[in-house]
């Protein structure tokens, strides 16, 4: 208990550190724009990139591969329960983004997945016509209220994120996350660390593997792979956080005038 | 004289309307001609070499250049500007054969567009998903400043611009060499070369 009080105290001070950066006049706020986001732990970010990668290439491709080669039904039962699972934690999250009406959509979903779509395996809900299911996490949560995202970060096994993106993660298991809740404290005998564990590593690799291919095209056409990976992750948080489900122009291009002024050469 | 007047106006029609080309017609007519390579019984690497053939028709790939390099651009001369330009297409042009080319027979569907301005517009469309892979958006950012020859700029691809990770990538590879663009000049020829 003393130690998650260490690390939350820790994060919330780095959190405050990094929303409140953006009054030093280096970072650009202005509304509808997005902030230039640092990448203060360089070095480190990339030896954990690398570290990463070598368990990739090492466990986590071969299993994703692997992964590919089940039969369909299993792929897809699967993608479709950690998908049921992710209502968990996106629905306290759209309370917490004031969206009630898609809370009470995502909670109607969650009961008919779980029930009639035998525990999540079949989207039964998406066949009924219900609306698109978007993700949501505390990590977008704290940017919908304004917090900034603070440095880039890199974190061993789960990959790229930034401070607030990691605070985010770390309220899922201060009592964020409903399933980790049931599994780890519930005192039943159903469920235990082990299959909240599991939950999450099948969903990881579920992830790999719909994107073995765009993964390693991405790598063979980069110059800094690196550098590729983390631009596209703080694109992808911008658009999720503002819940753009097509790039807007002034999120996209934070420095039009690069255009402009080529423009007018 | 009244002839003379309607073969001037006649003229003066063709010269501003019949050559301008709209925006969703271009990308559709450039996507058909990458499917048209793509689908063709042939090698991966003949396969690049008629894309690179179509990228050259339809990307503005100096206007592409320049934003790659940010800021500085400004501070280059004109034989690092014309060294860059060289190595910049070379680079392009291999990058975007590639990523299409591991591609077979896309189907990609113009839906809509958005007129930002005189000078951009915004296709949006869909490459149609198969068993193998999910339905993907791809939005062109159009530049019409020439009605009669438009050119891609950006791909946003799900909500991600590839012209910003690409500038974004050549200013890590700028600031991880105190802003040395010899060390970018070397990148891009091993890419080209590899």
């Amino acid at each position: 208990m003393f130690r998650k009080l260490t690390i939350t105290i820790i994060y919330i001070f780095l959190l405050a550190f990094h929303a409140n950066a953006g009054s030093d006049g280096e970072l650009v706020l202005k509304k509808d724009q997005p902030e230039k986001i640092k990448d203060c732990f360089e070095n480190l970010n990339r030896a954990t990139f690398a570290f990463n990668q070598g368990l990739d290439k090492a466990l986590i491709k071969p299993i994703a591969k692997g992964y590919k080669n089940l039969p369909d039904p299993i792929q897809k039962g699967t993608s479709n329960a950690a998908r049921n699972l992710s209502n968990l934690i996106t629905i306290p999250n759209n309370i917490l983004q004031g969206d009630i009406k898609t809370a009470i959509i995502n909670t109607g979903r969650l009961v008919v997945n779980t029930t009639a779509g035998l525990l999540g395996t079949i989207d039964v809900a998406n066949k009924m016509g219900f609306p698109k299911y978007e993700k949501e996490d505390y990590g977008q949560t704290l940017g919908v209220w304004g917090v900034g995202p603070g440095c880039y970060l890199v974190l061993p096994v789960f990959g790229p994120s930034t401070i607030r993106d990691t605070a985010g993660s770390f309220v899922n298991v201060m009592g964020g996350d409903p399933g980790y809740n049931v599994s780890v404290h519930g005192n039943n005998e159903f469920l235990g660390e082990g299959v909240f564990i599991a939950s999450k590593a099948l969903s990881g690799i579920d992830f790999r593997s719909n994107n073995l291919d765009s993964f390693d095209n991405l790598e063979k056409n980069s110059i800094d792979f690196y550098a590729s990976l983390r631009s596209l992750y703080l694109q992808d948080r911008e658009n999720k956080i503002k819940n753009n489900q097509r790039g807007r122009i002034q999120v996209i291009y934070e420095d039009e005038e690069d255009w402009e002024e080529i423009d007018n050469k | 004289m009244k002839k003379f007047l309607i073969i001037i106006l006649f003229f003066n029609l063709i010269y501003t309307h019949t050559y301008s080309i709209e925006p969703e017609v271009f990308v559709q007519s450039t996507v058909n001609k990458a499917s048209q390579v793509l689908s063709k019984s042939i090698s991966k690497e003949e396969k690049m070499n008629g894309l690179k053939i179509i990228a050259k028709e339809t990307v503005d790939i100096t206007g592409i250049g320049f934003y790659s390099l940010g800021s500085t651009r400004k501070n280059l001369d004109d034989t690092q500007k014309r060294i860059y330009f060289d190595l910049f297409e070379n680079y392009f042009l291999k990058s975007f054969s590639s990523r299409l080319a591991e591609y077979t027979n896309p189907k990609i569907e113009v839906q809509s567009k958005k007129i930002l301005n005189k000078n951009y517009t915004i296709v949006n469309s869909v490459l149609v998903g198969t068993s193998e892979r999910p339905e993907v958006k791809i939005d062109w950012r159009i530049y019409t400043k020439k009605p009669d020859n438009p050119l891609i700029r950006d791909l946003i691809i799900e909500g991600l611009s590839l012209a910003r990770t690409q500038k974004e990538e050549f200013a890590s590879i700028l600031n991880s060499n105190d802003g040395d663009i010899k060390a970018l000049f070397k990148t891009l020829e091993n890419f080209t070369k590899n």
